[in-house]
């Protein structure tokens, strides 16, 4: 299993193997699948000014990346509007980097690239986390999970995300 | 002042927004999945706090359910909060009043 992430030469360094990459390529496709680009308006004013849509996103794990910015519905509706779009595409860029990059055995990231995994690597935890509805208990339940609890893989995929995340924060401080 | 333009004065707008002496603040709110170094070095680099005041806020943040993280005008909170939202966190304004 991949050690995770280490300090070289302004950016990090990690080895993979062929099916950690498949897994890695997978989730961050799905969140490609689920955050679809922003400029999605047919005015093309609107395009040109990022201007989205003001609906909060009704799928729990779209509200999760795209949270309310405020606790009034009014201004949190023109707040989405005016940001989301531009959110979304920056999760889409960090995305693409992400897929582009992710090798099996040596990858090495530039400090700009390490800064797209850090985001995209969240993004799919927080995904994950959302579906698993996990607690702060996270980490204590796997340790006392049957491995034939059918949510045992996803769990373990989970906690994996979690120690690869860890570990590249650590090695961009 | 130099009205300079005919564009429309924003009369219509409630009075929150012509507050400009109203502080407004940034809340970073607990949540299950965000690491606890990932929000201490989110803070850091958004910030650039010192690892210790980040490490402080990240702690407030874990044990008090959030944390004020910055104050300023609304226009410097919205833009704080969309920064937040591309590193994930769980992160809202409202005027300083209201904390």
């Amino acid at each position: 299993m991949s050690s995770g992430f280490k300090s070289h030469n302004g950016g990090v360094v990690a080895e993979f193997e062929a099916a950690e990459v498949s897994i890695l390529k997978s989730l961050v496709g799905q969140i490609l699948g689920l955050v679809e680009p922003g400029q999605t308006s047919d005015d093309p004013l609107e395009r040109a000014l990022g201007i989205g849509s003001a609906q909060e996103p009704s799928d729990p794990v779209l509200a999760r990346l795209f949270p309310s910015a405020y606790e009034d519905a009014d201004h949190s509706a023109e707040f989405r509007r005016y940001t989301e779009a531009t959110l979304r595409d920056g999760k889409r860029a960090d995305a693409q980097t992400m897929l582009a990059t992710a090798r099996p055995g040596r990858s090495e990231l530039t400090a700009e690239q390490a800064q797209a995994w850090l985001r995209s690597l969240n993004d799919v935890r927080l995904a994950l986390g959302t579906r698993l509805e996990v607690t702060e208990d996270v980490h204590e339940e796997i340790a006392t999970m049957s491995e034939d609890d059918p949510r045992y893989p996803a769990y373990v995929t989970y906690d994996w995300l979690t120690y690869l995340q860890d570990s590249l924060v650590r090695a961009l401080w | 002042m130099d009205v300079g333009s005919t564009a429309p004065i924003a009369v219509e707008r409630p009075s929150s927004d012509v507050r400009p002496d109203l502080p407004w603040v940034t809340i970073v709110w607990n949540d299950p999945v965000n690491l606890m170094s990932y929000v201490t070095y989110v803070f850091q680099s958004v910030f650039g706090y010192s690892k210790a005041k980040a490490e402080k806020l990240m702690m407030d943040v874990h044990h008090k359910g959030k944390a004020v993280v910055s104050s300023g005008t609304r226009e410097e909170m919205e833009r704080d909060v969309q920064i937040l939202h591309s590193y994930g966190l769980w992160a809202t304004l409202q005027p300083d009043s209201a904390k």
